[in-house]
This record gives C-alpha cells, structure tokens and sequence, in this order.
C-alpha cells in the first residue's frame, strides 16, 4: 500500500506567542516549532501499515517555508521513505493550502492520504475535506479506528457522545484523531538513515484567497479573577458571586 | 445579495442548540445586511418535521432536502446538496456549527464552490457591506480579524458564541434535490455511548475533574455537582486524568481535546497548564478550586476556591443544589 501523508510544521504550544510588527504574523523570535501533533497519528498510521504489510512507500509532503524541512526529515526518521517540501513563505487560508497540496497528490500513485485531523496553530479542521473535493475522493475525518481489507475501508470517526461507522473504497483521504495509535519516536537508526533519504523541494505560488487576514491581536487580559476563600466557608460567597455578580446559576 | 444561510444540524429529529445558535448568528449577520435568514436541512426521515420549528427561531425560508435512503448524515450528499443552493440562491453568507458535523461538511461545500472558510467564529459583524469576522488562533493566544471579499462569505461558528433568536417568521418549508449517488462514502452506524449526556463541546455548562480528584472511584463528587447544575451541564477532564484511563478520551478539554466556551467552567483538582487553557479560555466565566493557591489555574479564573475537593464538593453540590432550588 501506498500512502500520501500531509504535514504540517507549527509552533509548539507552550510557546508564548508574540505577534510580529506587521500585526498579521507571528514574530519568529524564540518560538520552538514542531510536528503539529495530529499529523503523527497520520506518520505512525502510515508506518505502521507499510511495516505491516512488508511492502508500499510512505511519502510525506509539507508546504510550508524552506525550515519545513525539518519536519519532513523528522518524519523520514520515523520511517516514512521520502518527502516533499512545498516552499512558500507566509501563512495561508487552506483553501488555497489544500489546493497545492492536491495539485501536487493528483499526479502520484497511493492508496492512501493521510492527515492530522487538524492544526495546532490555526485550528482550522479543514485541509483534509477540501484536498478530498478536490481529488474526488472518498473522505473520513477525525478517525480513531481504520480497518482496510482489500481496498475497502471502515472507519470509526469521533462525533458528539459517540462514534460513526463509515465504508468506503481506496483510494481515499483519512485525517486522523487521537487514539488511533501511539506514534513512535525517531530511533537513533532511523535519525541516520533519514540523511539518506530522498526529499524534494520545490518553489510553489499560491493563489490568492477571498479571506484576508486583517489583523492578529492578543486576547483581551482575563479580567483579574479573585480567590473567594478557603475551604467550606468560602462556599457561600462562592455560590453568591455566580448567582448575583456573574448570573450564572 | 443580502441573505445568510445557515445550516440546520438535526440531531434526534431536532433542530436544537446548535441549529438555532446558527439561526441566531444568521439572523443578526442579514438583519446588518439587509436581508434574510434562511435554514438549509439534509437527511434522511423525520428531518422536514425537525426543520419547521426554525421558522421560530428566525428562519424565513427553510429548505429540507430529504431522501429515505439518508437515514444516517451523510456528508457528501449534504455537501452537493448545500453546493447547489448556494450557487443557485444570492447569498452574502453561509453558516455552519463548529460542531463534529459542521467541520466535517464547512469545508466540503467550501471546496466546492472554490472559496475559503473561516472556522470557529466568535464575533461577526457587518460594515458597508463588508462582512469582518473574528475568530481565536494558536489556541486562543490571539484573536485573528478577517474580512471577506465579494462572493459568499462561507464560516463556522463556536459554540455559545451566538444566542438563538426567537422570532416568528411564518416561513415555510421548501424541498431541495438531494441526489443519493452524490455519496463517496456511507456512514453505516452511530455507536452512541450516554445518551442523556450532553456533549461537554456544547454544554452550557461544564465540570472538569483533574488529578486532584485522585481516581477514577471519585467522580461520583463531580457526578453530583454536575446534577445540581442541571440537565445543560456535562463533564470535563484533564488530559492526565484521560491518559491514566480514569475517563474516556471523549471528555478530555484541551489543545488536543476539545476546545468548550461555555457560559461556566469548573476546573476542579486541574493545575492549569496551557494546553488545559487552550481548551477552555474562552469559557465566559471560570471558577476554580484546588488546594495549592499557587496554582497557574487561578490565573485565569474569574473566582477561585483553594481548598481539597473531597472537602469542599458534597457541600458546594448541595449550596448550588439549593440555590438553583430557590430560584
Ligand atoms: C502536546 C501536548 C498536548 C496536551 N494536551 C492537553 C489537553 O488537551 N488537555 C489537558 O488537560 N492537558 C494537555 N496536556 C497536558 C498538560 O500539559 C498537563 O500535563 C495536564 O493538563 C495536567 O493535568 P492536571 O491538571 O489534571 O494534573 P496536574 O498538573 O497534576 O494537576 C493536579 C492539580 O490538582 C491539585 N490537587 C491535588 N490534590 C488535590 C485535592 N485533594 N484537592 C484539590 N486540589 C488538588 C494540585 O494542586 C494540582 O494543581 C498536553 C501536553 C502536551 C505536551
Ligand atoms: N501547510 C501544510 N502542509 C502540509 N499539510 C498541511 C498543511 N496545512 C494543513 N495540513 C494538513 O491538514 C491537517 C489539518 O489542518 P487544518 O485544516 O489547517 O487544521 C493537518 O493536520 C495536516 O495534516
């Protein structure tokens, strides 16, 4: 089997966040950045199959800015077999994102593409349905379960208080929820051996989007909280200010 | 070109919590505009029923399209469907839930009409014509503002973001074509777990127990507090709580949980590490109890108890149990 699986590089969520002068980006300054965690469902998803069946190519594609590649190698260490980097600076709407990502899927061979279920930085959920429009292609999201048996596919995706049940025949696109597996760390074997792995990259301009993106702000400061008191006695102020101060209860 | 669309999820042949948060959205984003709200339904049996009551909810003109073989949703289907009336109908805008259906679907009818969806709005307004919408990134630690060019302007919208509406339009119901062969895949079953549980993405209200509860065998306190609060609170957790298999993954509030904005949050026996906080942020009033004043969660609380919980939860129950009571 061969499998497609997209990956994004973002910041890591402990980072504090500045936003650069432009008021529009974020200042680079001092973040650490990192494969957005979802995605590593997907890489291990991907792996895991390839290893399974002894046979197939995991291919890893990112778009992003030239540092990408970083990522891509993290992924090759892992175990996947080659990536591509989709270079471009600046962030984008996913429309115009999922557009070059399929643009660059259409011509290759797989079974299989797979995403995280979303990214950490833009929280978007929505790269993996619009690639899947674009190819025609059958579409399951935040999936904790795959079950392939002869290019037919059942998947469990996570919805409010439960799971759907879903069928569906490869090839396909798959973005991937926690629980699905535990995604290994990159061996020492695997940091070595991804130096000698193929990864292309290549210059891509993106179209432009309907959606601008005005202006980046920090939230508004949590109006400064109180500790209402200790222990028991306090319970009686507590319940007073959710009802009479924050009409609440 | 002033009308809003919104989609109506039915969930149980109803239009419920969400479907009239996206009426209420709806309603205010075309009344800024000048135009109308209108609802778009697709399922299966039972949904053209769900769907009237909307006319109470804002919705001037309903469209259903049914189709028996549409038992469960059917994302596809839905997708073409909704596609079709967009393209055919003068909409300045086209809503959806940010709920587990509404971002599957957004960006499925996004792609097909070859324009951008902005997810998770928490403020919308209109300008000149001009539609700006904000919305939380890098898990709430900044507020992105953007503004849609020409065409439809296709969003999702959080939870508890926008109140329901209630006017009565006397609008009617008005079938769609749904076409069955639209489907790429078929959602085959729904395994439900608690039914009487609301879904703590959408709850108005939410308790979340973290490791200071010290085990599984204590939840029953939170159970309890749950209770007295009433039928619109759900329960939450920690993601140290999920890991150690204390609760299910479905709870977990977090950066790789679910992201709640309800109205109240209890965060109880949880430190506050940000990957908590990026779940939770947004709630509009937090309260907090834990046993370490130094706690990062009382950073961000709106009211903050430091006690132990195995002291101070029966009682706190019981004084909320009273006081909902009363009123
Ligand atoms: C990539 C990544 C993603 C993550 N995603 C999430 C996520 O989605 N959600 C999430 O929650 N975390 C997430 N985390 C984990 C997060 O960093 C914290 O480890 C976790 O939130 C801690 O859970 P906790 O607050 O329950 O436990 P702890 O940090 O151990 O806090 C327990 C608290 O209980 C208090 N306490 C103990 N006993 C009592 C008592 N008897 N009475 C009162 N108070 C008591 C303690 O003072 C302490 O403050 C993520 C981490 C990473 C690296
Ligand atoms: N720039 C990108 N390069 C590669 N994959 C991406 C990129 N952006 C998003 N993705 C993939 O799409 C998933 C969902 O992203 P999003 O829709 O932005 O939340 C991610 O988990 C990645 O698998």
């Amino acid at each position: 089997m061969n499998t497609i699986v997209c990956i994004k590089r973002v910041p890591d969520s402990a980072t504090r966040v500045m936003i650069a002068s432009d008021g529009t980006s974020l200042d680079p300054a001092g973040v650490k950045y990192i494969v957005n965690p979802y995605d590593e469902f997907a890489l291990e998803e991907a792996i895991r199959r390839k290893e399974e069946a002894g046979a197939g190519t995991v291919t890893v594609i990112a778009l992003g800015p030239a540092a990408a590649a970083e990522s891509l190698r993290q992924a090759l260490a892992m175990g996947a077999d080659a990536g591509v980097l989709l270079r471009c600076e600046g962030s984008h709407d996913s429309l115009v994102v999922a557009r070059a990502l399929a643009d660059e899927i259409r011509g290759r061979e797989f079974d299989l593409v797979l995403f995280g279920k979303q990214a950490i930085d833009d929280d978007n959920m929505q790269v993996p349905q619009m690639v899947a429009e674009f190819l025609e292609l059958p579409c399951a999201t935040v999936v904790v379960g795959l079950e392939i048996d002869d290019g037919q596919a059942t998947a469990k995706r996570e919805v409010e208080g439960g799971h759907e049940v879903l069928e569906f025949a490869l090839p396909a696109v798959v973005s991937t929820q926690k629980g699905l597996n535990e995604p290994r760390y990159p061996s020492l074997k695997g940091i070595m051996a991804a130096k000698k792995k193929p990864l292309e990259e290549k210059d891509v301009s993106l179209q432009a989007s309907n959606i601008e993106l005005v202006s980046l702000e920090e939230p508004p400061a949590p109006a400064a909280g109180r500790i209402v008191g200790e222990g028991v006695e306090a319970i009686p102020d507590l319940v007073r200010a959710l009802r009479e101060e924050a009409g609440v209860l | 070109m002033a009308n809003v669309l919104g989609y109506a999820e039915i969930r149980d042949g109803e239009a419920g919590k969400a479907a009239r948060e996206v009426l209420g959205a709806a309603h205010g984003l075309a009344a800024a505009l000048g135009g109308e709200a209108h609802a778009v339904v697709v399922g299966g049996p039972g949904v053209r029923e769900g769907a009237a009551s909307l006319s109470g909810f804002a919705a001037a003109r309903i469209f259903v399209g049914q189709d028996a073989s549409l038992q469960l949703q059917q994302p596809d289907v839905a997708a073409a469907a909704i596609a079709r009336l967009v393209e055919s109908g003068d909409y300045a805008a086209v809503l959806f839930p940010a709920t587990a259906q509404g971002k599957d679907l957004g960006p499925r009818v996004a792609a097909r009409l070859g324009r951008g969806l902005a997810t998770e709005i928490t403020s919308l307004e209109a300008s000149g014509g001009t539609i700006v919408a904000r919305r939380p990134m890098y898990a709430g630690k900044a507020i992105a503002t953007l503004r849609f060019s020409d065409g439809p302007a296709l969003m999702s919208i959080r939870a508890n973001g926008f109140a329901p509406v209630e006017l009565d339009t006397g609008g009617a119901v008005e079938d769609i074509e749904v076409n069955a062969a639209d489907a790429r895949v078929r959602v085959t079953g729904l395994e439900q777990g608690d039914r009487d549980q609301v879904d703590v993405g959408e709850a108005n209200i939410v308790v979340s127990g973290g490791r200071g509860m010290q085990g599984p065998e204590h939840w029953h306190l939170l159970e309890a507090l749950v209770a007295a609060l009433g039928d619109e609170a759900a329960l939450g957790a920690s993601r140290a709580v999920v890991d150690a298999g204390w609760r299910p993954h479905g709870e977990q509030v977090g950066q790789t949980g679910k992201t709640v904005s309800p109205n109240l949050y209890f965060a109880v026996g949880v430190s506050g590490a940000i990957q908590h906080l990026a779940g939770m942020r947004t709630a509009k009033v937090i309260v907090a109890i834990n046993r370490d004043a130094d706690a990062p969660i009382f950073g961000v609380a709106d009211y903050g108890l430091v006690g132990d919980v195995f002291e101070v939860l029966p009682p706190l129950a019981a004084a909320i149990r009273e006081a909902r009571g009363e009123g």
